[in-house]
């Protein structure tokens, strides 16, 4: 084809782009002229045209014609032309209707010829194009040329790689039939290409079925057996570089994977060739090419992963393991890699677990000499899977002086694999805590605050250890300099157990903090915050220090520092220290109790870290087997965690519900409380749904409860004694949900003062959609618990159970009554018996602010009123929504009490570890940032570090947040009705079906110390 | 300020590479030929970001300039230095070609050394640098005195013009020199027209001559006219608005802010005078009125008339109308009454060609384009058919009035310099829709 020639040569000399699509502009309207139609070109031009036109288009043009002229020449029955025709349709074919069609019948006609190059082309573009509409033409007609018994070798293996093509792209067209098993019989073939072709074939297709393809293990046996017995000069065309057939060995090893092992005839068969593999990679070498002895290790690596996948055979595992040994320290670098991430699935082996830690030293070697970088990171995850008891300290060693060269790629992972095999296997937990302090010493950098939470959580619930981690700690701050997280370490345990070793002279009390506070100036704002915390910890364990701590607070970089938390705290622990007496400061500032056991928060990061394919199987078996260990982290069955937990990325230390909760306030035995857990729940409520169940006690419309699964909303409106609930069910997934029933269920307790109706719903749910139920609700009688929503569904082949609270609580039938100020103070005085008045103080978590409450309030406008300063004392404030609790009880008269109350915060520590939500789940104030507050009554006020705190309410957000929570909880604020004016004052109406019970409300902020609401019904 | 300076051939490879500032690095050379020459789209944008670095190019013929720099600097003054860099290269050695380069490396670092100071743009004025740059090396007739008159000129105030220039016959050239873009609906409405337009001034004065260049701005014309309310209403006609404008460096601007007259001391030799802009009342030389007919899926009837519309004394030239034919054109038959026309597929377009026509005239083309049936069911885009011709007027309508010349030193008047206006106007982008 000359013409062609020039014109390629013509384009290459172009001197530029310009010149180029000149060129290609005049060829294509040479080509258009030829096409046109008038007259018949000969196969030979329309073949040279077509091939331009290709070369046009591989160059960037596009191309809009020459699509027939290219179909014509597949009808030809020339070689040259038809293959020209099939690789223009190849490459330039789209879903053109009338063109496909004409393709398609060109192809079929191929298929049924006896010409097997002819057939071969057909299938070649098939498999090329790929396409879903080549699947649905051919996909009936491919297996039966594959099983054909008069089908070429050739052939066949085109057919079966062109089926595995089909299959891949649209599995479902592809349709099983009796083709199967014959398909299996072609492991038998005599031409080991087919057999190839077949293998490949099988191996996908058994992934999906299994069960049809299970007689091609016996064959896949027995032909890897004969591969492997032969001799090199018995395969001729197949033997590559000495070594019989690698690329079928190696696909067929693969098909054996998709099985478990076979039964035992089988099995000695098969068990006797991967001896034989194993045997011949002892062999010399037949040849210094390195193409023969990359083909001998990729058929012996594939044994051994099968091998490993068996894990049924000691001796088999040992070898292999043995085998993986001599590569360790093998000149290939390729061969080093491949044997540290094979030896690191084989450490997971019972069998074989053993075998691999003979070779820590190597691998530690591995670790320190290795100059490829992907190549350590194995020897590390390596390092990391052989790790047991016996061998612990000694990895964690070697593992923290390479630390100090790592590469920084791998520092952050090599830092949380210490943390938590220091963890896990700490017989002495003063080596745990010299372990993780030189962690942070070496890199503090990388150490992320889940590895500092957990020292401190360790060192908490260890009596044993406190002292020496103490006296460690204060040791290793010694040091001229040390990294923030180690300032943050020794902050916490200082401020907790620093008096352990305030005995000794050299690390008395005033020197304690002196270090501390030669360090604070280097800090940033949170480890600042977490070190004042420290410092109000040491006024409670070190009266002597108190004025000195006192100066510091005191002084103007403190009091009035820039940063708000730094100055809230400050101006906080300062009033604490001088108004608070010491049996106050002593409750307040207790030592913090022991964490809940639970998993721990690293592993679940270093998952995350991982993806979550290749460590968790590592991890899970690793953590099946030391569980005994230390009562380590429990396994959690993977089923209930995706049911139960809602994100486990934003709940980095699992969300367990609180231990113990308070007892409710002081009222009487009369006197119930709305907000507390109700008793009897069918399902363990989903986690967070009880926060979101708090949050709606003053809110009609929100979420209720979401998971990956599942979102449920909720909007509901109330008048009087009646209601009327929408449930909106979202499913979050893409596949639909099955048997979707939600369910009400109210206890005994409740079934006779609340009337729930409702509707049945439908019970599929598609993926992304919602459906909406409607309850009806009716309030008999007062009641206190709430009733239980409890959903079951089929979501993929798993069932699925979620029980949430629904927020129906005797609030909601809480209407506003205007009240002028003597009828209030009247019938104030009037429910004076005692077991009609419930009286609480509590302390608020925030500070005050009577102008921004106003403000947002809205309801005291106008009125002019000195800035009524805060005083910000932990003691002072507001109140916190999820504690504050309304009692209330029919009285004889009508007039139950109401009130509110809060539990008293008790400790210090306000961040860190404990059971913290992410604050964005406790947010649901509009427009205040950090405006709600714990769910925790327990929450300290350690700030920093482990605490047990929610979130940390914002300064001014709380009262204004106390005020809307009045008012959402549904009594109305009355104006002008207390003489003093700070006091606030609220009225409201029970509306039952049987009674309406009248409440009474006041909030007496105490601006000094105190805040003190009374109630009164 | 302009950090370096480079000049490519075609392929990317560096011709002239001049770094004034260390903060442009030698890697940017390499980042101006990956991400702009190399580009896989075509980089149609004149300032190309990369990296925090900006480059700026223009592209004459297969060369392409560009200026680098790490600072936000005024991009108008560094494309304005870079078209003026292109006029001295053209000064110098005529068309700015790969060869030309390659062949004066040498005077292109020393023109580049004397016209850029520290990324600063300094005196590019031809005619005063070809008095000490020269491409025959510095001859040693040269006196000290003249080398001090060079000093001084350079670093004095006028450094466009030395002192003592001597001619037998004072004589000047005006040329006004337009181009008319324009674009029209096929139903002859204008969507969008514009002249953009220079005064370019060739003289040959003696002495130190001061210049004062008048024409029929409007502003200055409703001015003069205040006194005389007559000649208002007939000169008002005749004036034009001007949209924008800038002069050459020597015209005081501040004359020219307060009393809106151009007065100027001239440099010696050719220099751009102004260029100016105006977008009203523009004459159109010519009127495209294009016909086009889809006779089924293969035929495509094309006609396509032109008409002259200005004085029939006047003639226009060099004028070619290019028709665009459709992608999948087979075969174009073409009949014109007058000119020559041909199809020509490397380029999708008929062209047509007349060498000369005078005003108020009309002309005609018909074609026949056969076209091959694509199985592509994208419609053809139409792109619009395009013009380019020459004509002796100014399409704006401005009028040169007056060029005064003073010299109070040397004694020759105003009457005694010899002075010649022509006008030109060409086409821009001139185009219809069809």
């Amino acid at each position: 084809m000359r013409g062609l020639a020039v014109f390629i040569s013509d384009i290459r000399n172009c001197k530029s782009k310009e010149a180029e699509i000149k060129r290609i502009n005049k060829e294509l309207a040479n080509i258009r002229s030829k096409f046109k139609g008038d007259k018949a070109l000969d196969g030979y031009s329309k073949k040279k045209y077509v091939c331009k036109l290709l070369f046009i288009f591989l160059l960037g043009h596009d191309i809009d014609f020459g699509h027939m002229e290219a179909v014509n020449l597949l009808s030809s029955n020339r070689y040259t032309e038809k293959q020209i025709g099939y690789l223009f349709i190849s490459v330039l074919v789209n879903s053109n209707s009338e063109l496909i069609r004409l393709i398609n019948n060109a192809i079929k006609n191929d298929l049924a010829s006896r010409n097997p190059t002819f057939m071969g082309l057909a299938l070649h573009c098939i498999a090329s194009v790929g396409s879903r509409e080549m699947a649905e033409a051919f996909a009936g007609e491919i297996p039966k040329v594959l099983v054909a018994g008069d089908t070429m070798d050739s052939v066949k293996q085109s057919a079966a790689l062109c089926l595995l093509r089909l299959y891949r792209t649209s599995p479902d067209l592809v349709p099983m039939g009796d083709w199967t098993s014959r398909v299996v019989h072609l492991l038998n073939d005599q031409h080991l290409g087919v057999v190839t072709a077949a293998t490949s074939l099988i191996t996908t297709l058994a992934q999906k079925n299994p069960e049809e393809f299970k007689t091609s293990v016996s064959l896949a046996v027995s032909r890897l057996s004969r591969i492997v017995t032969s001799a090199s000069t018995d395969l001729q065309d197949y033997t590559y570089y000495f070594v019989p057939a690698p690329w079928l060995s190696v696909k067929l090893l693969r098909l054996l994977q998709c099985y478990p092992p076979p039964d035992p005839a089988v099995r000695g068969r098969l068990t006797e060739c991967l001896e034989t593999i194993l045997n011949k990679a002892q062999e010399p070498p037949k040849s210094k090419k390195v193409q023969h002895s990359n083909a001998k290790n990729a058929v012996l690596f594939e044994a051994i992963s099968l091998i490993i996948h068996h894990d049924s055979e000691p001796n088999l595992l040992v070898r292999a393991c043995n085998q993986l040994g001599q590569f360790l320290q093998h000149r290939e670098t390729n061969l080093r890699y491949l044997a540290l991430e094979s030896m690191c699935t084989l450490a997971s082996s019972e069998f074989s677990h053993e075998a691999v830690k003979t070779h820590i030293e190597t691998v530690i070697n591995a670790l320190k000499t290795e100059r490829d970088v992907s190549v350590r990171q194995r020897a590390v995850d390596l390092l990391y899977a052989m790790c047991d008891r016996s061998n612990a300290p000694q990895i964690v060693a070697e593992m923290l002086s390479y630390l100090e060269t790592a590469d920084y790629s791998i520092r952050e992972e090599i830092v949380l694999k210490v943390a938590i095999l220091a963890e896990k296997y700490a017989v002495d937990y003063t080596w745990y805590v010299d372990t993780i302090l030189n962690l942070i010493r070496i890199a503090g950098d990388y150490v992320s605050e889940e590895v500092w939470y957990r020292v401190i959580q360790i060192v908490i619930n260890r009596d044993d250890v406190q002292g020496y981690a103490a006296k460690t700690v204060f040791e290793a701050l010694q040091a001229p300099a040390c990294h923030e997280n180690l300032v943050k370490v020794g902050g916490y345990i200082l401020g907790e157990f620093g008096n352990l070793i305030a005995g000794d002279p050299r690390s008395s009390p005033l020197i304690q903090f002196n270090l501390l506070h030669s360090k604070f100036h280097l800090c940033s704002v949170p480890t600042r915050a977490l070190l004042l915390s420290t410092y109000i910890k040491f006024v409670n364990l070190f009266p002597e220090v108190k004025p000195t701590i006192q100066d510091v607070l005191r002084s103007d970089s403190q009091l009035r520092n820039a940063d708000v938390e730094l100055q809230q705290r400050a101006v906080e622990y300062l009033r604490l220290s001088t108004v608070a007496s010491t049996d106050i400061l002593a409750t307040v500032l207790e030592e913090m109790p022991p964490f809940p056991e639970r998993e721990s928060s690293i592993l679940a990061k270093l998952k995350k870290k991982k993806g979550p394919s290749t460590v968790t199987d590592l991890e899970d078996t690793k953590r099946e087997r030391s569980v005994d260990v230390n009562g380590g982290p429990e396994p959690a069955p993977a089923s209930t965690s995706a049911m139960s937990t809602p994100s486990p990325s934003a709940d980095l230390l699992g969300l367990g519900r609180p231990t113990a909760r308070p007892h409710p306030p002081p009222g009487g035995g009369l006197l119930v409380d709305v907000f507390s857990d109700s008793a009897s729940v069918v399902a363990p409520l989903a986690p967070g749904s009880e926060d979101n169940f708090a949050r709606f006690v003053c809110k009609n419309n929100g979420v209720l409860f979401e998971n990956q699964l599942l979102q449920i909303g909720l909007k509901s409106e109330f008048r009087q004694n009646l209601g009327r609930m929408f449930i909106f069910y979202g499913n979050k997934t893409s596949t639909q949900f099955l048997n979707f029933t939600p369910t009400l269920i109210c206890s005994d307790d409740l079934q006779p003062n609340l009337n729930l109706q409702t509707k049945p719903v439908d019970p599929t749910v598609e993926g992304g959609a919602q459906v909406q139920q409607v309850v009806n609700i009716e309030c008999v009688s007062d009641f206190t618990e709430a009733p239980v929503l409890n959903i079951q569904f089929r979501y993929g082949g798993t069932f699925q159970n979620v029980s949430v609270q629904l927020p129906i609580t005797l609030n909601k039938f809480f209407q506003p009554t205007e009240m002028a100020s003597q009828d209030f103070f009247q019938r104030w005085k009037q429910l004076s018996n005692p077991q009609q008045e419930v009286q609480n103080i509590f302390k608020a978590k925030h500070p005050m602010d009577t102008e921004v409450t106003k403000a947002k309030v809205g309801h005291l406008e106008g009125r002019p009123r000195g800035h009524a300063a805060c005083n910000p004392a932990p003691g002072s404030g507001g109140t916190a929504r999820g504690t504050l609790s309304v009692t209330q009880r029919q009285g004889l008269e009508g007039w139950p009490r109401g009130t509110c109350c809060s539990r008293p915060s008790t400790r210090v520590w306000r961040d860190g570890p404990g059971d913290t939500l992410p604050a964005t789940q406790c947010q649901d104030l509009e427009g205040w940032p950090r405006g709600t507050c714990c769910p925790q009554p327990s929450a300290g006020v350690w700030r920093d570090g482990p605490g047990r705190a929610a979130c940390d309410p914002a300064p001014g957000s709380s009262f204004s947040c106390f005020f809307e929570q009045i008012i959402g909880f549904g009594s109305a604020l009355l104006e002008e009705v207390d003489p003093n004016p700070a006091n606030f004052v609220g009225a409201g109406i029970i509306h039952t079906k049987t009674t309406q019970i009248g409440c009474l409300l006041r909030l007496e902020p105490n601006l000094q110390a105190q805040v003190r609401p009374s109630g009164n019904g | 300020m302009i950090g370096g300076l480079f000049i490519y051939n075609h392929k990317g490879e560096v011709l002239i590479s001049r770094v004034y500032r260390d903060d442009i690095g030698r890697n940017a050379v390499d980042a101006f030929r990956v991400n702009v020459i190399h580009a896989r789209q075509q980089v149609r944008s004149p300032v190309t970001n990369i990296a925090r670095t900006s480059f700026f190019h223009v592209k004459r013929s297969n060369i392409w300039l560009a200026a680098v720099t790490k600072q936000n600097v005024n991009a108008a003054m560094v494309f304005e230095f870079l078209y003026k860099m292109c006029d001295v290269m053209a000064a110098y050695f005529g068309k700015i070609s790969e060869e030309n380069i390659k062949n004066n490396f040498v005077l292109i670092y020393e023109l580049l050394d004397e016209i850029l100071d520290f990324g600063y743009p300094q005196n590019s004025e031809t005619g005063a640098l070809k008095t000490f740059i020269t491409q025959q090396g510095i001859k040693s007739q040269h006196t000290k005195e003249e080398q001090s008159q060079i000093t001084s000129q350079v670093t004095g105030q006028i450094g466009w013009r030395r002192e003592g220039i001597k001619y037998r016959r004072n004589e000047l050239f005006l040329d006004v020199l337009e181009s008319v873009n324009l674009l029209m609906s096929p139903q002859g409405q204008v969507l969008s027209a514009h002249v953009s337009g220079r005064v370019v001034m060739k003289s040959y004065l003696s002495g130190m001559p001061e210049c004062k260049f008048g024409m029929n701005d409007k502003i200055v014309i409703e001015k003069q006219g205040k006194g005389t309310a007559d000649e208002t209403s007939k000169s008002g006609k005749q004036s034009i608005a001007i949209d924008d404008c800038t002069f050459h460096q020597c015209v005081r601007l501040s004359k020219f802010d307060s009393e809106r007259s151009i007065s100027f001391i001239p440099p010696d030799g050719e220099f751009e005078l102004m260029r100016y802009r105006t977008t009203k009342d523009i004459i159109l030389p010519f009127r495209v009125i294009p016909l086009v007919r889809e006779v089924g899926r293969t035929k495509l009837e094309v006609k396509v008339v032109i008409k002259s519309n200005f004085k029939p004394s006047l003639l226009a030239q060099k004028i070619e109308v290019r028709i665009p034919t459709p992608l999948n054109t087979s075969g174009v038959q073409v009949i014109c009454m007058k000119g020559k026309a041909k199809y020509k597929a490397s380029e999708n377009a008929i062209v047509w060609k007349i060498k000369r026509m005078a005003g108020m005239k009309e002309s005609q083309i018909s074609a026949e384009i056969e076209l091959l049936p694509t199985n592509d069911k994208k419609k053809w885009a139409r792109p619009p058919i395009s013009m380019n011709f020459e004509v002796p007027f100014a399409p704006s309508g401005l009028k040169v009035r007056y060029l005064k010349v003073f010299e109070p030193k040397l004694n020759y008047s105003d009457h005694d310099v010899i002075k010649w206006v022509r006008y030109i106007g060409r086409s821009g982008i001139y185009e219809t829709r069809c």
